[in-house]
Formats: structure tokens, C-alpha cells, sequence
């Protein structure tokens, strides 16, 4: 017998987990910034240095609060825009367990300091073969219920749900090729690269510039498509620039790897390909940002008293500003003076913190109401608190990265008569405390919402109840 | 270029990167449509999901579409004017290595004569000159103070220049040899020779050749031990050999650190330090340069006169400083390590 109603469970699960990852990779990053001005914050303790604790933040965010995040919406959007229940369920909910087994292991093998120290791919080999076994699983469940929707089209929001999958597939795969050196008389729970040098640092920035594409802005564009015309009540303003920019953008991502190894051993031509490509993903990225903006066309008002419709714009216009500094930056002469400052650490927050999290509140807090069968979240006071408390927080923390990454970036080049450099490396760390602390508590801040918001998420629930059967309502198959 | 093996690899990325900017460029141009006229409202598409979601079919704005078109532009001009497509180097022939190369000969002219105008006077009168202090200084916050600190008075492992103890000696000579060259310290682990009962011994024999707080039974039968195992070293007195780096045991200045624990730990593990070469990276003039300001921060000693009989050398430089003595003690081998 066919279903009739969706199934809201998964939903509910990873949405839940969302919120609990969220805390708690922003509260390690919230110790890794004081451990920057307080570096006796470690207490000695090896488990508690700032190398495992800082891989231990970039993945409790990306892939245990982002991929959490796209866990929910997705099994929630792809059901209600294909109008059927979830397909291979037992599947779904294996995903569900599996995610949080390696956000578990991932936490605890990066304490122990077991890693690659390959960024954002730091799990060791049996973490990433787990990783390839749940995504594939993933795979299943998504194409499998985009098969058997009973609409004629697919929907926007799955195009990009569908890419983001097929791609962090491949990328996972190839960026994982490694070798546990047990093979060579040493330990099981260490392995290298099999690409050997400059190949590795590609093939490794491919991945990782792909992670910020696919995982952080590709995954997260289906959200917006959803989220926006959904709490605007309104249109997607153009078809056209939906099918133009999703082609465009998953086509150019793709090359823009090596502009994180600007005047590095790789090759010339290899650096300027991965310039002029971020160039070119400029209007792309963009034409997302359009497509949700306009989509609030005869709606604008609703911005001064919605707070979930301010949480999607804002990371709208979040999203706008990082795509446009990002390929900037990946021209050389640019790149020259923002690598390897504090700039890039501004550039990525205004990214993840700015767009992938705020886009993700905006989207919970639509959600979690519908999840428990209440009208709306238990105060939306306590939202708009939240919303203000989060936006603040992430201008301070990117407003004193920037000034920190250009001044510390004209401190290095900055030379006396003689040739010499005008500052030594202690000298400029010095210059950086006071911009160290405004991100701390630019930081806090972000992290006080989150706090916010479970608090609020908490009330919420305990007053709902646990929606199991929302009904399939009958696909409209043309517009009147 | 030497980055292909054949040409076929240059040919495939050459081929792939102009077919994907050229398509990309066509596809732009396939999704122009006829812009609305003034006060016409978009076709709204024939699809609808979940109860309201619709879609517009607004034309692309063109301040975007012309955005994109710049971008291309950009790309396909940089790629004839720079190397991208394959082996071809672009037509104003730039390269990273050439640029690096530029700038270093534009540096070379430039600052050569600065430093070089020190090169003819002897360590002990830059040291006194203000200015070579300065340049020292700037040269030194860069290239040594990540491991002896701003203030050179080092760290654990890392030795102390601004005091008057010297593992391989402080004249002028054998601190420019250990800049330039570099210096390989290297104490044996002795913990599997020694036992842990041994180690305990020498260690707090060790502890008593400076005065500190030990165990006078431990120290009496460490000193057997000592006189077999590192004597050959630091000496029957314990003064040290600035030949081979090793420190004298009887003054109170630890390079990693004093405690009984650390003394055992250094006996157990052994110790390895290294002092990286700098010539080659910096040249004669600067090493000079930094030679005098090391030589000048008030460590610095007269180059000792060439004894006949090391063991009496000791007094050469204040007999009140027994730190100083072990340095010029070696001064017989150290200026052979040149």
C-alpha cells in the first residue's frame, strides 16, 4: 500500500542534532579563540592543545553542524517537493546513526590527535570509509525518492540537493586515497596521501575548495530555494537564472582549487587557470543571491517583522559578500598580501558563519514548529533576539578579521632601508590581541544565540508534539 | 615547459580550458531572451510543489549577464597575456620564477652596498657601531628569535647569547662558525647503559658539581659512574668542551633545565640540539652583521690567546665568571671547526 503521509521522524532527529552540533562546534571555537589570546587555556593537557582542537571545530561546524543541517532539509524538502514519503527508509535512518557515529569518532580521534592533518579531510582512513558507506546510502535515499515523486519536474532545490551529493561523493573518494603506513611496519590508525607532492596539495585544495562549494554554498542554495519563497510567500523570480547560475556554478567550482596555492610549487599555468575560473564564478555565485533577493519582491515588508524571513535574507546577503571576496582574493596580487593572515579566517567566517549558519536558522526555526505540531516556535521575541545577538556577532568577528588580516599582512611585507623587515613575527602577534579579543567576543555572541536558540527550540517541543503523520496532499499538476 | 612530459598533456588542458570558457560564453548567450517591457509582469511557469511553491520566469538581469560577460572577457584576455593554457607562456613571458628572480637582483642592487659597508671592519668595532646594531637587531627579530627570543635569553633547549656561558664559545670567531655554519649538540642517551638506579646517581652527581640540592649517597656513587660515561665529554672537572658543545656541568646555567627530573630525562633520552647553518641563506655580509650584534648583546669575549696548556687557559677572562672559563678553554679546537 502506497504512503500517505511523509516521514517527519528523520526529520526530526537530525534537526535536533543540528542545533546540538551547532553548540558544540562553535563552543570549541569559541576555547580555540580564547586559547589565542590565553594560551595557558590548554592547561598543558596534550588533549586539549589548539592543533586538535582546531580541526575539531572546522569539522563539528562543517560536517556535524552544516551536514546535520543538510541532512534535515533535505529529507524534509525532497519529500514535500516530490510529494512521497521517503524512499528506502530503513536506509535514511541508518544514515542518521551513521552521521552521528562519525561526528563521534571524528571528535574523538581528533582529541587522541589522530589525523591526516589534510584540512577539512583530517578523518583518519576508517572514518572515511565510513563516511563513503553512509553518503552513498544518502545517495539512495535522495535519488531513489526523486525518482518516485509525483510531480512532473524536479524541483529547484533538488537540482542542488542532487549535486551536492553526486559531488562530495567524488571528492570525499579521490582526496581520501590513502595508504595506513601498517602496510610499512607502523600503526593502523595512521595513513598518508598516495598522491606524492604537488599532486597531493591539487588534489587536496580541489577537495577542499569543493568542500566550501558543494558542502557550504551548493548544498545551501537548495535550502535558500526552499526556505525564502516558502516564509516570503512568494515566487522564485526567474526560472531562467535558476537553471543559468546552477550550471554554471557546479561547472566552474570545479576549477577554482588551485587559487588556494598561489606562488607555491604548483605550476604557473595551474595558478592562473584556478584564478581566472574563481573570476568567472563571480556572476554565478550572484545569481543565487539574486534569484532568493528578488524573490522577496512584494514582500519586503515582511522584513521588519519576521525574524526567520531576516535570519534567510541576511545570510543572503552574507553569501553575497563572501562570493564576491573570495574571487578577489584568488587574484594573485591580492592572494600576495590576504594568504596566510587572518583575513582568509574573516573571509571564511562571513561564509560559515554569516550565510551556512544563519541560512540554517532561518530554515530550523520554519522547521521545527512544523516538526512538533505547533503554530509557531515558543517565542519569536526570543528569535529576533537571537537574530540580532548572531548578526552583530558576526560583523565584529569578520569586521576584526579583516582589519587584523590587512594589518598584519602590510606588517609582513613592510621593510626598513636596509631590506630588513620592519617586523619581527612576534611583533606583529603582538598587534593582533586587541582585534583577537573583538572576535572572541564577536564569537560568543554567535555562540550566545545558539544558546538562545535551544533554549527556545527546548520550549518548543516540550510544549508540541511529535507530528508522525503529516498527509501527502495531491501533487497540483498544472497551474491554473 | 618541464612541467609536461609529452605535449599531449598541454594539449588536453589547453583544449578543455578554451571549450569550457567558449561554452560557457555560448551558454550565456542561448539564455538571452526579449526583456520585458515597462510594466509587464513574468510568465509564471507551469510547475507547482508543495501547495505554493512557484517559480517566475524573469529574464536574467543584464546588469548580471554583463558581469558574467566580463569575467570571460577577463579570463580569455589573461589567458593570451599570461601562462594558463598548457605550455604556452603567454605573450609577456611572465613566470613566478622570473618575478621571484626580479625582485631579488632589484633587491640585491639595492641592499648589497647597506650591508656590505660592514664587511671590512673586525666584529668588535660593528658591534660598537649603532647603526650595524640596528641592522643586527632587525636581522635578528627575523631570523632567530623564533627559537632564542626577542630578547635572546633563549628558552628550554634553546641557549642564552646575552650571558657570559658559551657551549661552543664566545669570541668573536666561534660565534660567527656557529651562525654560519651551525652547531650539532648532541648529548647520548645513557639510560640503558646506566639503569634507572645509575641515572639517579650520576644525575645527582651532576646536581652536586653545582652546589644544588642533592643527594649526597647518590652523589658519592655517581661520581664512579660519571668519570666512566661522560667524563670523556664534559671533562674530569666537569667544565665542559666547547669543541664538541658540551656544557659545563659545574656553573648554574641549564640548557634544559636543572631539576633532578630533567637531568635524568637528559641522561635517560639523550638530547639533540641544533643550531641550523645561516650562510647559505644569508650571506656573508648579514651573518657578520648578526655576529656582532650576538657578539655585542654582552656575552661577547676577546678570542682568547692561543695556550699551550688548555686546562691552565681558564683565567683568561675573569676567573670570577666559571662560565665563561669552559668556553675559552676550547678555543684550542673551536677556531679548527672553521
Amino acid at each position: 500500500m502506497e504512503a500517505t503521509t511523509y516521514n517527519y521522524k528523520i526529520v526530526r532527529q537530525f534537526a535536533i542534532m543540528t542545533v546540538i552540533w551547532g553548540i558544540v562546534g562553535m563552543l570549541v571555537g569559541v576555547i580555540i579563540a580564547a586559547q589565542l589570546i590565553w594560551p595557558a587555556l590548554n592547561f598543558e593537557l596534550p588533549w586539549l592543545t589548539y592543533g586538535r582542537l582546531r580541526p575539531l571545530h572546522t569539522n563539528a561546524v562543517i560536517f556535524g553542524f552544516g551536514g546535520t543541517a543538510m541532512f534535515t532539509v533535505i529529507y524534509y524538502v525532497v519529500q514535500r517537493t516530490c510529494h512521497v514519503r521517503l524512499f528506502a527508509e530503513k536506509l535514511a535512518a541508518f544514515t542518521f546513526w551513521g552521521w552521528q557515529a562519525i561526528i563521534v569518532l571524528a571528535a574523538v580521534s581528533f582529541i587522541l590527535g589522530i589525523s591526516t592533518s589534510k584540512e577539512y579531510a583530517e578523518l583518519e582512513w576508517p572514518i572515511d570509509l565510513l563516511i563513503a558507506v553512509v553518503w552513498v546510502a544518502f545517495a539512495i535515499v535522495f535519488f531513489g525518492t526523486v525518482i518516485k515523486r509525483k510531480t512532473p519536474h524536479i524541483y529547484v532545490a533538488n537540482w542542488f540537493f542532487g549535486a551536492y551529493i553526486l559531488t562530495i561523493a567524488i571528492l570525499h573518494i579521490v582526496n581520501s586515497a590513502e595508504l595506513p603506513i601498517a602496510f610499512f611496519g607502523g600503526s593502523w590508525l595512521k595513513s598518508y596521501s598516495v598522491y606524492p607532492g604537488v599532486q597531493d596539495a591539487m588534489v587536496q585544495w580541489w577537495y577542499g575548495h569543493n568542500a566550501v562549494g558543494f558542502f557550504l554554498t551548493t548544498a545551501f542554495l537548495g535550502m535558500m530555494y526552499y526556505f525564502i519563497p516558502k516564509q516570503a510567500g512568494r515566487p522564485i523570480y526567474s526560472y531562467r537564472l535558476s537553471i543559468v547560475h546552477f550550471w554554471a556554478l557546479n561547472f566552474t567550482y570545479m576549477w577554482a582549487g588551485p587559487h588556494h596555492l598561489q606562488y607555491s610549487a604548483l605550476p604557473d599555468w595551474a595558478q592562473s587557470l584556478g584564478m581566472v575560473f574563481s573570476l568567472i564564478l563571480l556572476a554565478p555565485s550572484w545569481g543565487g543571491m539574486m534569484n532568493g533577493i528578488m524573490t522577496l519582491s512584494g514582500a519586503w515588508h515582511k522584513l521588519r517583522t519576521d525574524p526567520i524571513l531576516k535570519f534567510l535574507v541576511t545570510a543572503l546577503s552574507f553569501y553575497g559578500m563572501s562570493t564576491f571576496e573570495g574571487p578577489m582574493m584568488s587574484v594573485k596580487t591580492v592572494n600576495a598580501l590576504s594568504h596566510f593572515t587572518e583575513w582568509t579566517i574573516g573571509h571564511v567566517h562571513s561564509g560559515a558563519l554569516g550565510w551556512v549558519a544563519m541560512i540554517s536558522i532561518g530554515s530550523l526555526y520554519y522547521l521545527i514548529p512544523r516538526l512538533f505540531g505547533r503554530e509557531e516556535m515558543y517565542s519569536m521575541k526570543l528569535v529576533t533576539t537571537h537574530f540580532w545577538v548572531a548578526t552583530i556577532g558576526v560583523v565584529l568577528y569578520i569586521a576584526a578579521m579583516w582589519i587584523a588580516g590587512v594589518a598584519q599582512g602590510l606588517m609582513w611585507r613592510a621593510s626598513n632601508p636596509d631590506g630588513t623587515l620592519q617586523y619581527g613575527f612576534a611583533q606583529v602577534l603582538n598587534a593582533m590581541y586587541p582585534f583577537y579579543t573583538i572576535r572572541l567576543l564577536g564569537g560568543l555572541m554567535f555562540f550566545s544565540g545558539m544558546l538562545i536558540m535551544a533554549y527556545n527550540v527546548w520550549k518548543t517541543i516540550s510544549v508540541g508534539k511529535a507530528v508522525n503523520d503529516a498527509p501527502i496532499p495531491a501533487p497540483a499538476h498544472a497551474h491554473a | 615547459m618541464q612541467e609536461f612530459d609529452t605535449p599531449f598533456w598541454s594539449w588536453y588542458i589547453i583544449i578543455l580550458t578554451v571549450v569550457s570558457i567558449a561554452g560557457t560564453a555560448l551558454f550565456l548567450m542561448s539564455q538571452r531572451t526579449r526583456r520585458l517591457a515597462p510594466g509587464e509582469k513574468a510568465q509564471e511557469m507551469e510547475h507547482r510543489w508543495d501547495g505554493d511553491l512557484v517559480e517566475l520566469n524573469n529574464p536574467l538581469p543584464s546588469w548580471w549577464v554583463n558581469l558574467f560577460w566580463i569575467t570571460l572577457i577577463f579570463a580569455a584576455v589573461y589567458l593570451v597575456l599570461y601562462p594558463g593554457l598548457g605550455s604556452f607562456k603567454g605573450i609577456l613571458g611572465w613566470t613566478s620564477f622570473g618575478e621571484h628572480a626580479r625582485e631579488m637582483e632589484n633587491a640585491k642592487a639595492k641592499y648589497d652596498p647597506v650591508f656590505n659597508q660592514f664587511m671590512g671592519q673586525p666584529v668588535e668595532q660593528v658591534a660598537a657601531s649603532g647603526e650595524a646594531r640596528e641592522m643586527g637587531q632587525r636581522l635578528f627579530y627575523t631570523y632567530c628569535a623564533q627559537c632564542h627570543g626577542t630578547d635572546a635569553a633563549g628558552a628550554t633547549g634553546f641557549p642564552n647569547l646575552t650571558d657570559k656561558d658559551w657551549l661552543y664559545g664566545g669570541d668573536a670567531e666561534s660565534i660567527k662558525s656557529s651562525i654560519a655554519n651551525g652547531r650539532m649538540g648532541v648529548m647520548p642517551a645513557l639510560g640503558a647503559a646506566l639503569g634507572e638506579e645509575g641515572t639517579k646517581q650520576v644525575a645527582n652527581y651532576v646536581l652536586s658539581l653545582s652546589g644544588a640540592n642533592h643527594d649526597a649517597g647518590l652523589a658519592t656513587a655517581g661520581k664512579a659512574l660519571y668519570d666512566t660515561n661522560c667524563a670523556a665529554c664534559h671533562g674530569a672537572d666537569a667544565k665542559g668542551m666547547a669543541a664538541m658543545g658540551a656544557p659545563n656541568l659545574t656553573d648554574k646555567v641549564w640548557l634544559y633545565g636543572g631539576s633532578e627530573k630533567a637531568i635524568v630525562e637528559t641522561i635517560n633520552k639523550g638530547r639533540n640540539g641544533v643550531m641550523p647553518a645561516q650562510l647559505q641563506a644569508l650571506g656573508e655580509a648579514k651573518v657578520h652583521l648578526l655576529t656582532a650584534y650576538v657578539y655585542g648583546l654582552g656575552g661577547g669575549m676577546a678570542k682568547p690567546e692561543a695556550p699551550a696548556m688548555p686546562a691552565e687557559a681558564a683565567p683568561v677572562e675573569g676567573a670570577a665568571d666559571a662560565a665563561g672559563t669552559s668556553a675559552a678553554q676550547a678555543d684550542a679546537s673551536a677556531p679548527a671547526a672553521q
